[in-house]
């Protein structure tokens, strides 16, 4: 079950150096005590998924990574923390139960993830994605996926327009 | 091991260390990221999928896309209404909001 037999093509070294950059930014911005260094760690580790997935042959997807995740939502992030106060960051009082039974409950979920990945059968070659596949996404999701890529659009409104309307400042009734 | 099992560890490894800032963090921002994380984990095996799996095709990277949209929506509605409650509550401490137990 625990044969690590990999042999060292460029793609596995570029998937490790791009795993550990992820893995780092994100254990980083789980130990950071300042709220901006935890976003902008978390920052790196979406840029470090997108490398994965131009690896993985899925380019307009990391595309789409890189400007949504790292350029819009990280940036929202930061403008939710310039707009909300934290003095009180760095000296939290310690919570060594609640730590411990979270870390217990998450290496025992990561225990049975990785059992199963071990156990399962996959596939060993690639398959041959289409070359252009920007312009097949996009035919696939004006033929087959259109209905779902209008309601999507649809709640990108509605979640925009009421976001819009509860974080606008209320008038004063008096 | 095959790279696809790979890439499916790495999505393991990024879910549950996004688990346990949910779990952990109390700054709300932190928690709202955290849960951006575990959505970008599931991503990294819709794509991995999409190419190694048992039937490659774009749909998973269309599936991946929906993902990231629905994934924007979150993050919007969810630091409004975080700026809503620290307007009344002058804080954002997950711990702190617990008007519906008292």
């Amino acid at each position: 079950m625990f044969n690590f037999n990999i042999e060292f093509t460029g793609e596995f070294v570029a998937f490790f150096l791009l795993a550990v950059c992820a893995i780092v930014g994100a254990v980083l911005a789980i130990n950071f005590t300042k709220v901006v260094h935890m976003a902008l760690s978390l920052a790196f580790t979406f840029i470090s998924l997108a490398g994965l997935y131009v690896l993985l042959g899925a380019e307009f997807v990391a595309f789409v990574q890189v400007l949504l995740y790292v350029g819009a939502i990280t940036i929202l992030m930061i403008f939710g923390i310039m707009m909300t106060k934290h003095d009180g960051e760095g000296q939290e009082p310690a919570r060594p139960l609640l730590e411990t039974l979270a870390a217990i409950g998450c290496l025992c979920l990561f225990g049975i993830l990785f059992y199963g990945i071990r156990s399962a059968e996959f596939p060993a070659e690639a398959a041959s994605l289409p070359a252009d596949n920007t312009l097949e996404i996009g035919k696939l999701l004006f033929t087959q996926y259109a209905i779902p890529f209008e309601l999507v659009s649809v709640l990108l409104t509605v979640a925009f327009i009421g976001a819009v309307a509860l974080a606008k400042r209320e008038e004063d009734p008096q | 091991m095959t790279i696809l099992s790979s890439y499916l560890t790495l999505a393991a490894v990024l879910f549950c260390v996004g688990l346990y800032g949910v779990l952990t963090k109390r700054n709300a921002i932190i928690v709202l990221l955290s849960v951006e994380l575990m959505l970008n984990a599931v991503n990294l095996n819709l794509i991995a999928f999409s190419k190694y799996g048992v039937n490659p095709s774009l749909a998973g990277q269309i599936f991946t896309l929906f993902t990231i949209t629905v994934a924007a929506a979150e993050a919007a509605v969810g630091v409004a209404i975080l700026v809503v409650l620290y307007r009344s509550r002058a804080t954002v401490n997950v711990d702190e909001f617990d008007e519906l137990r008292r």
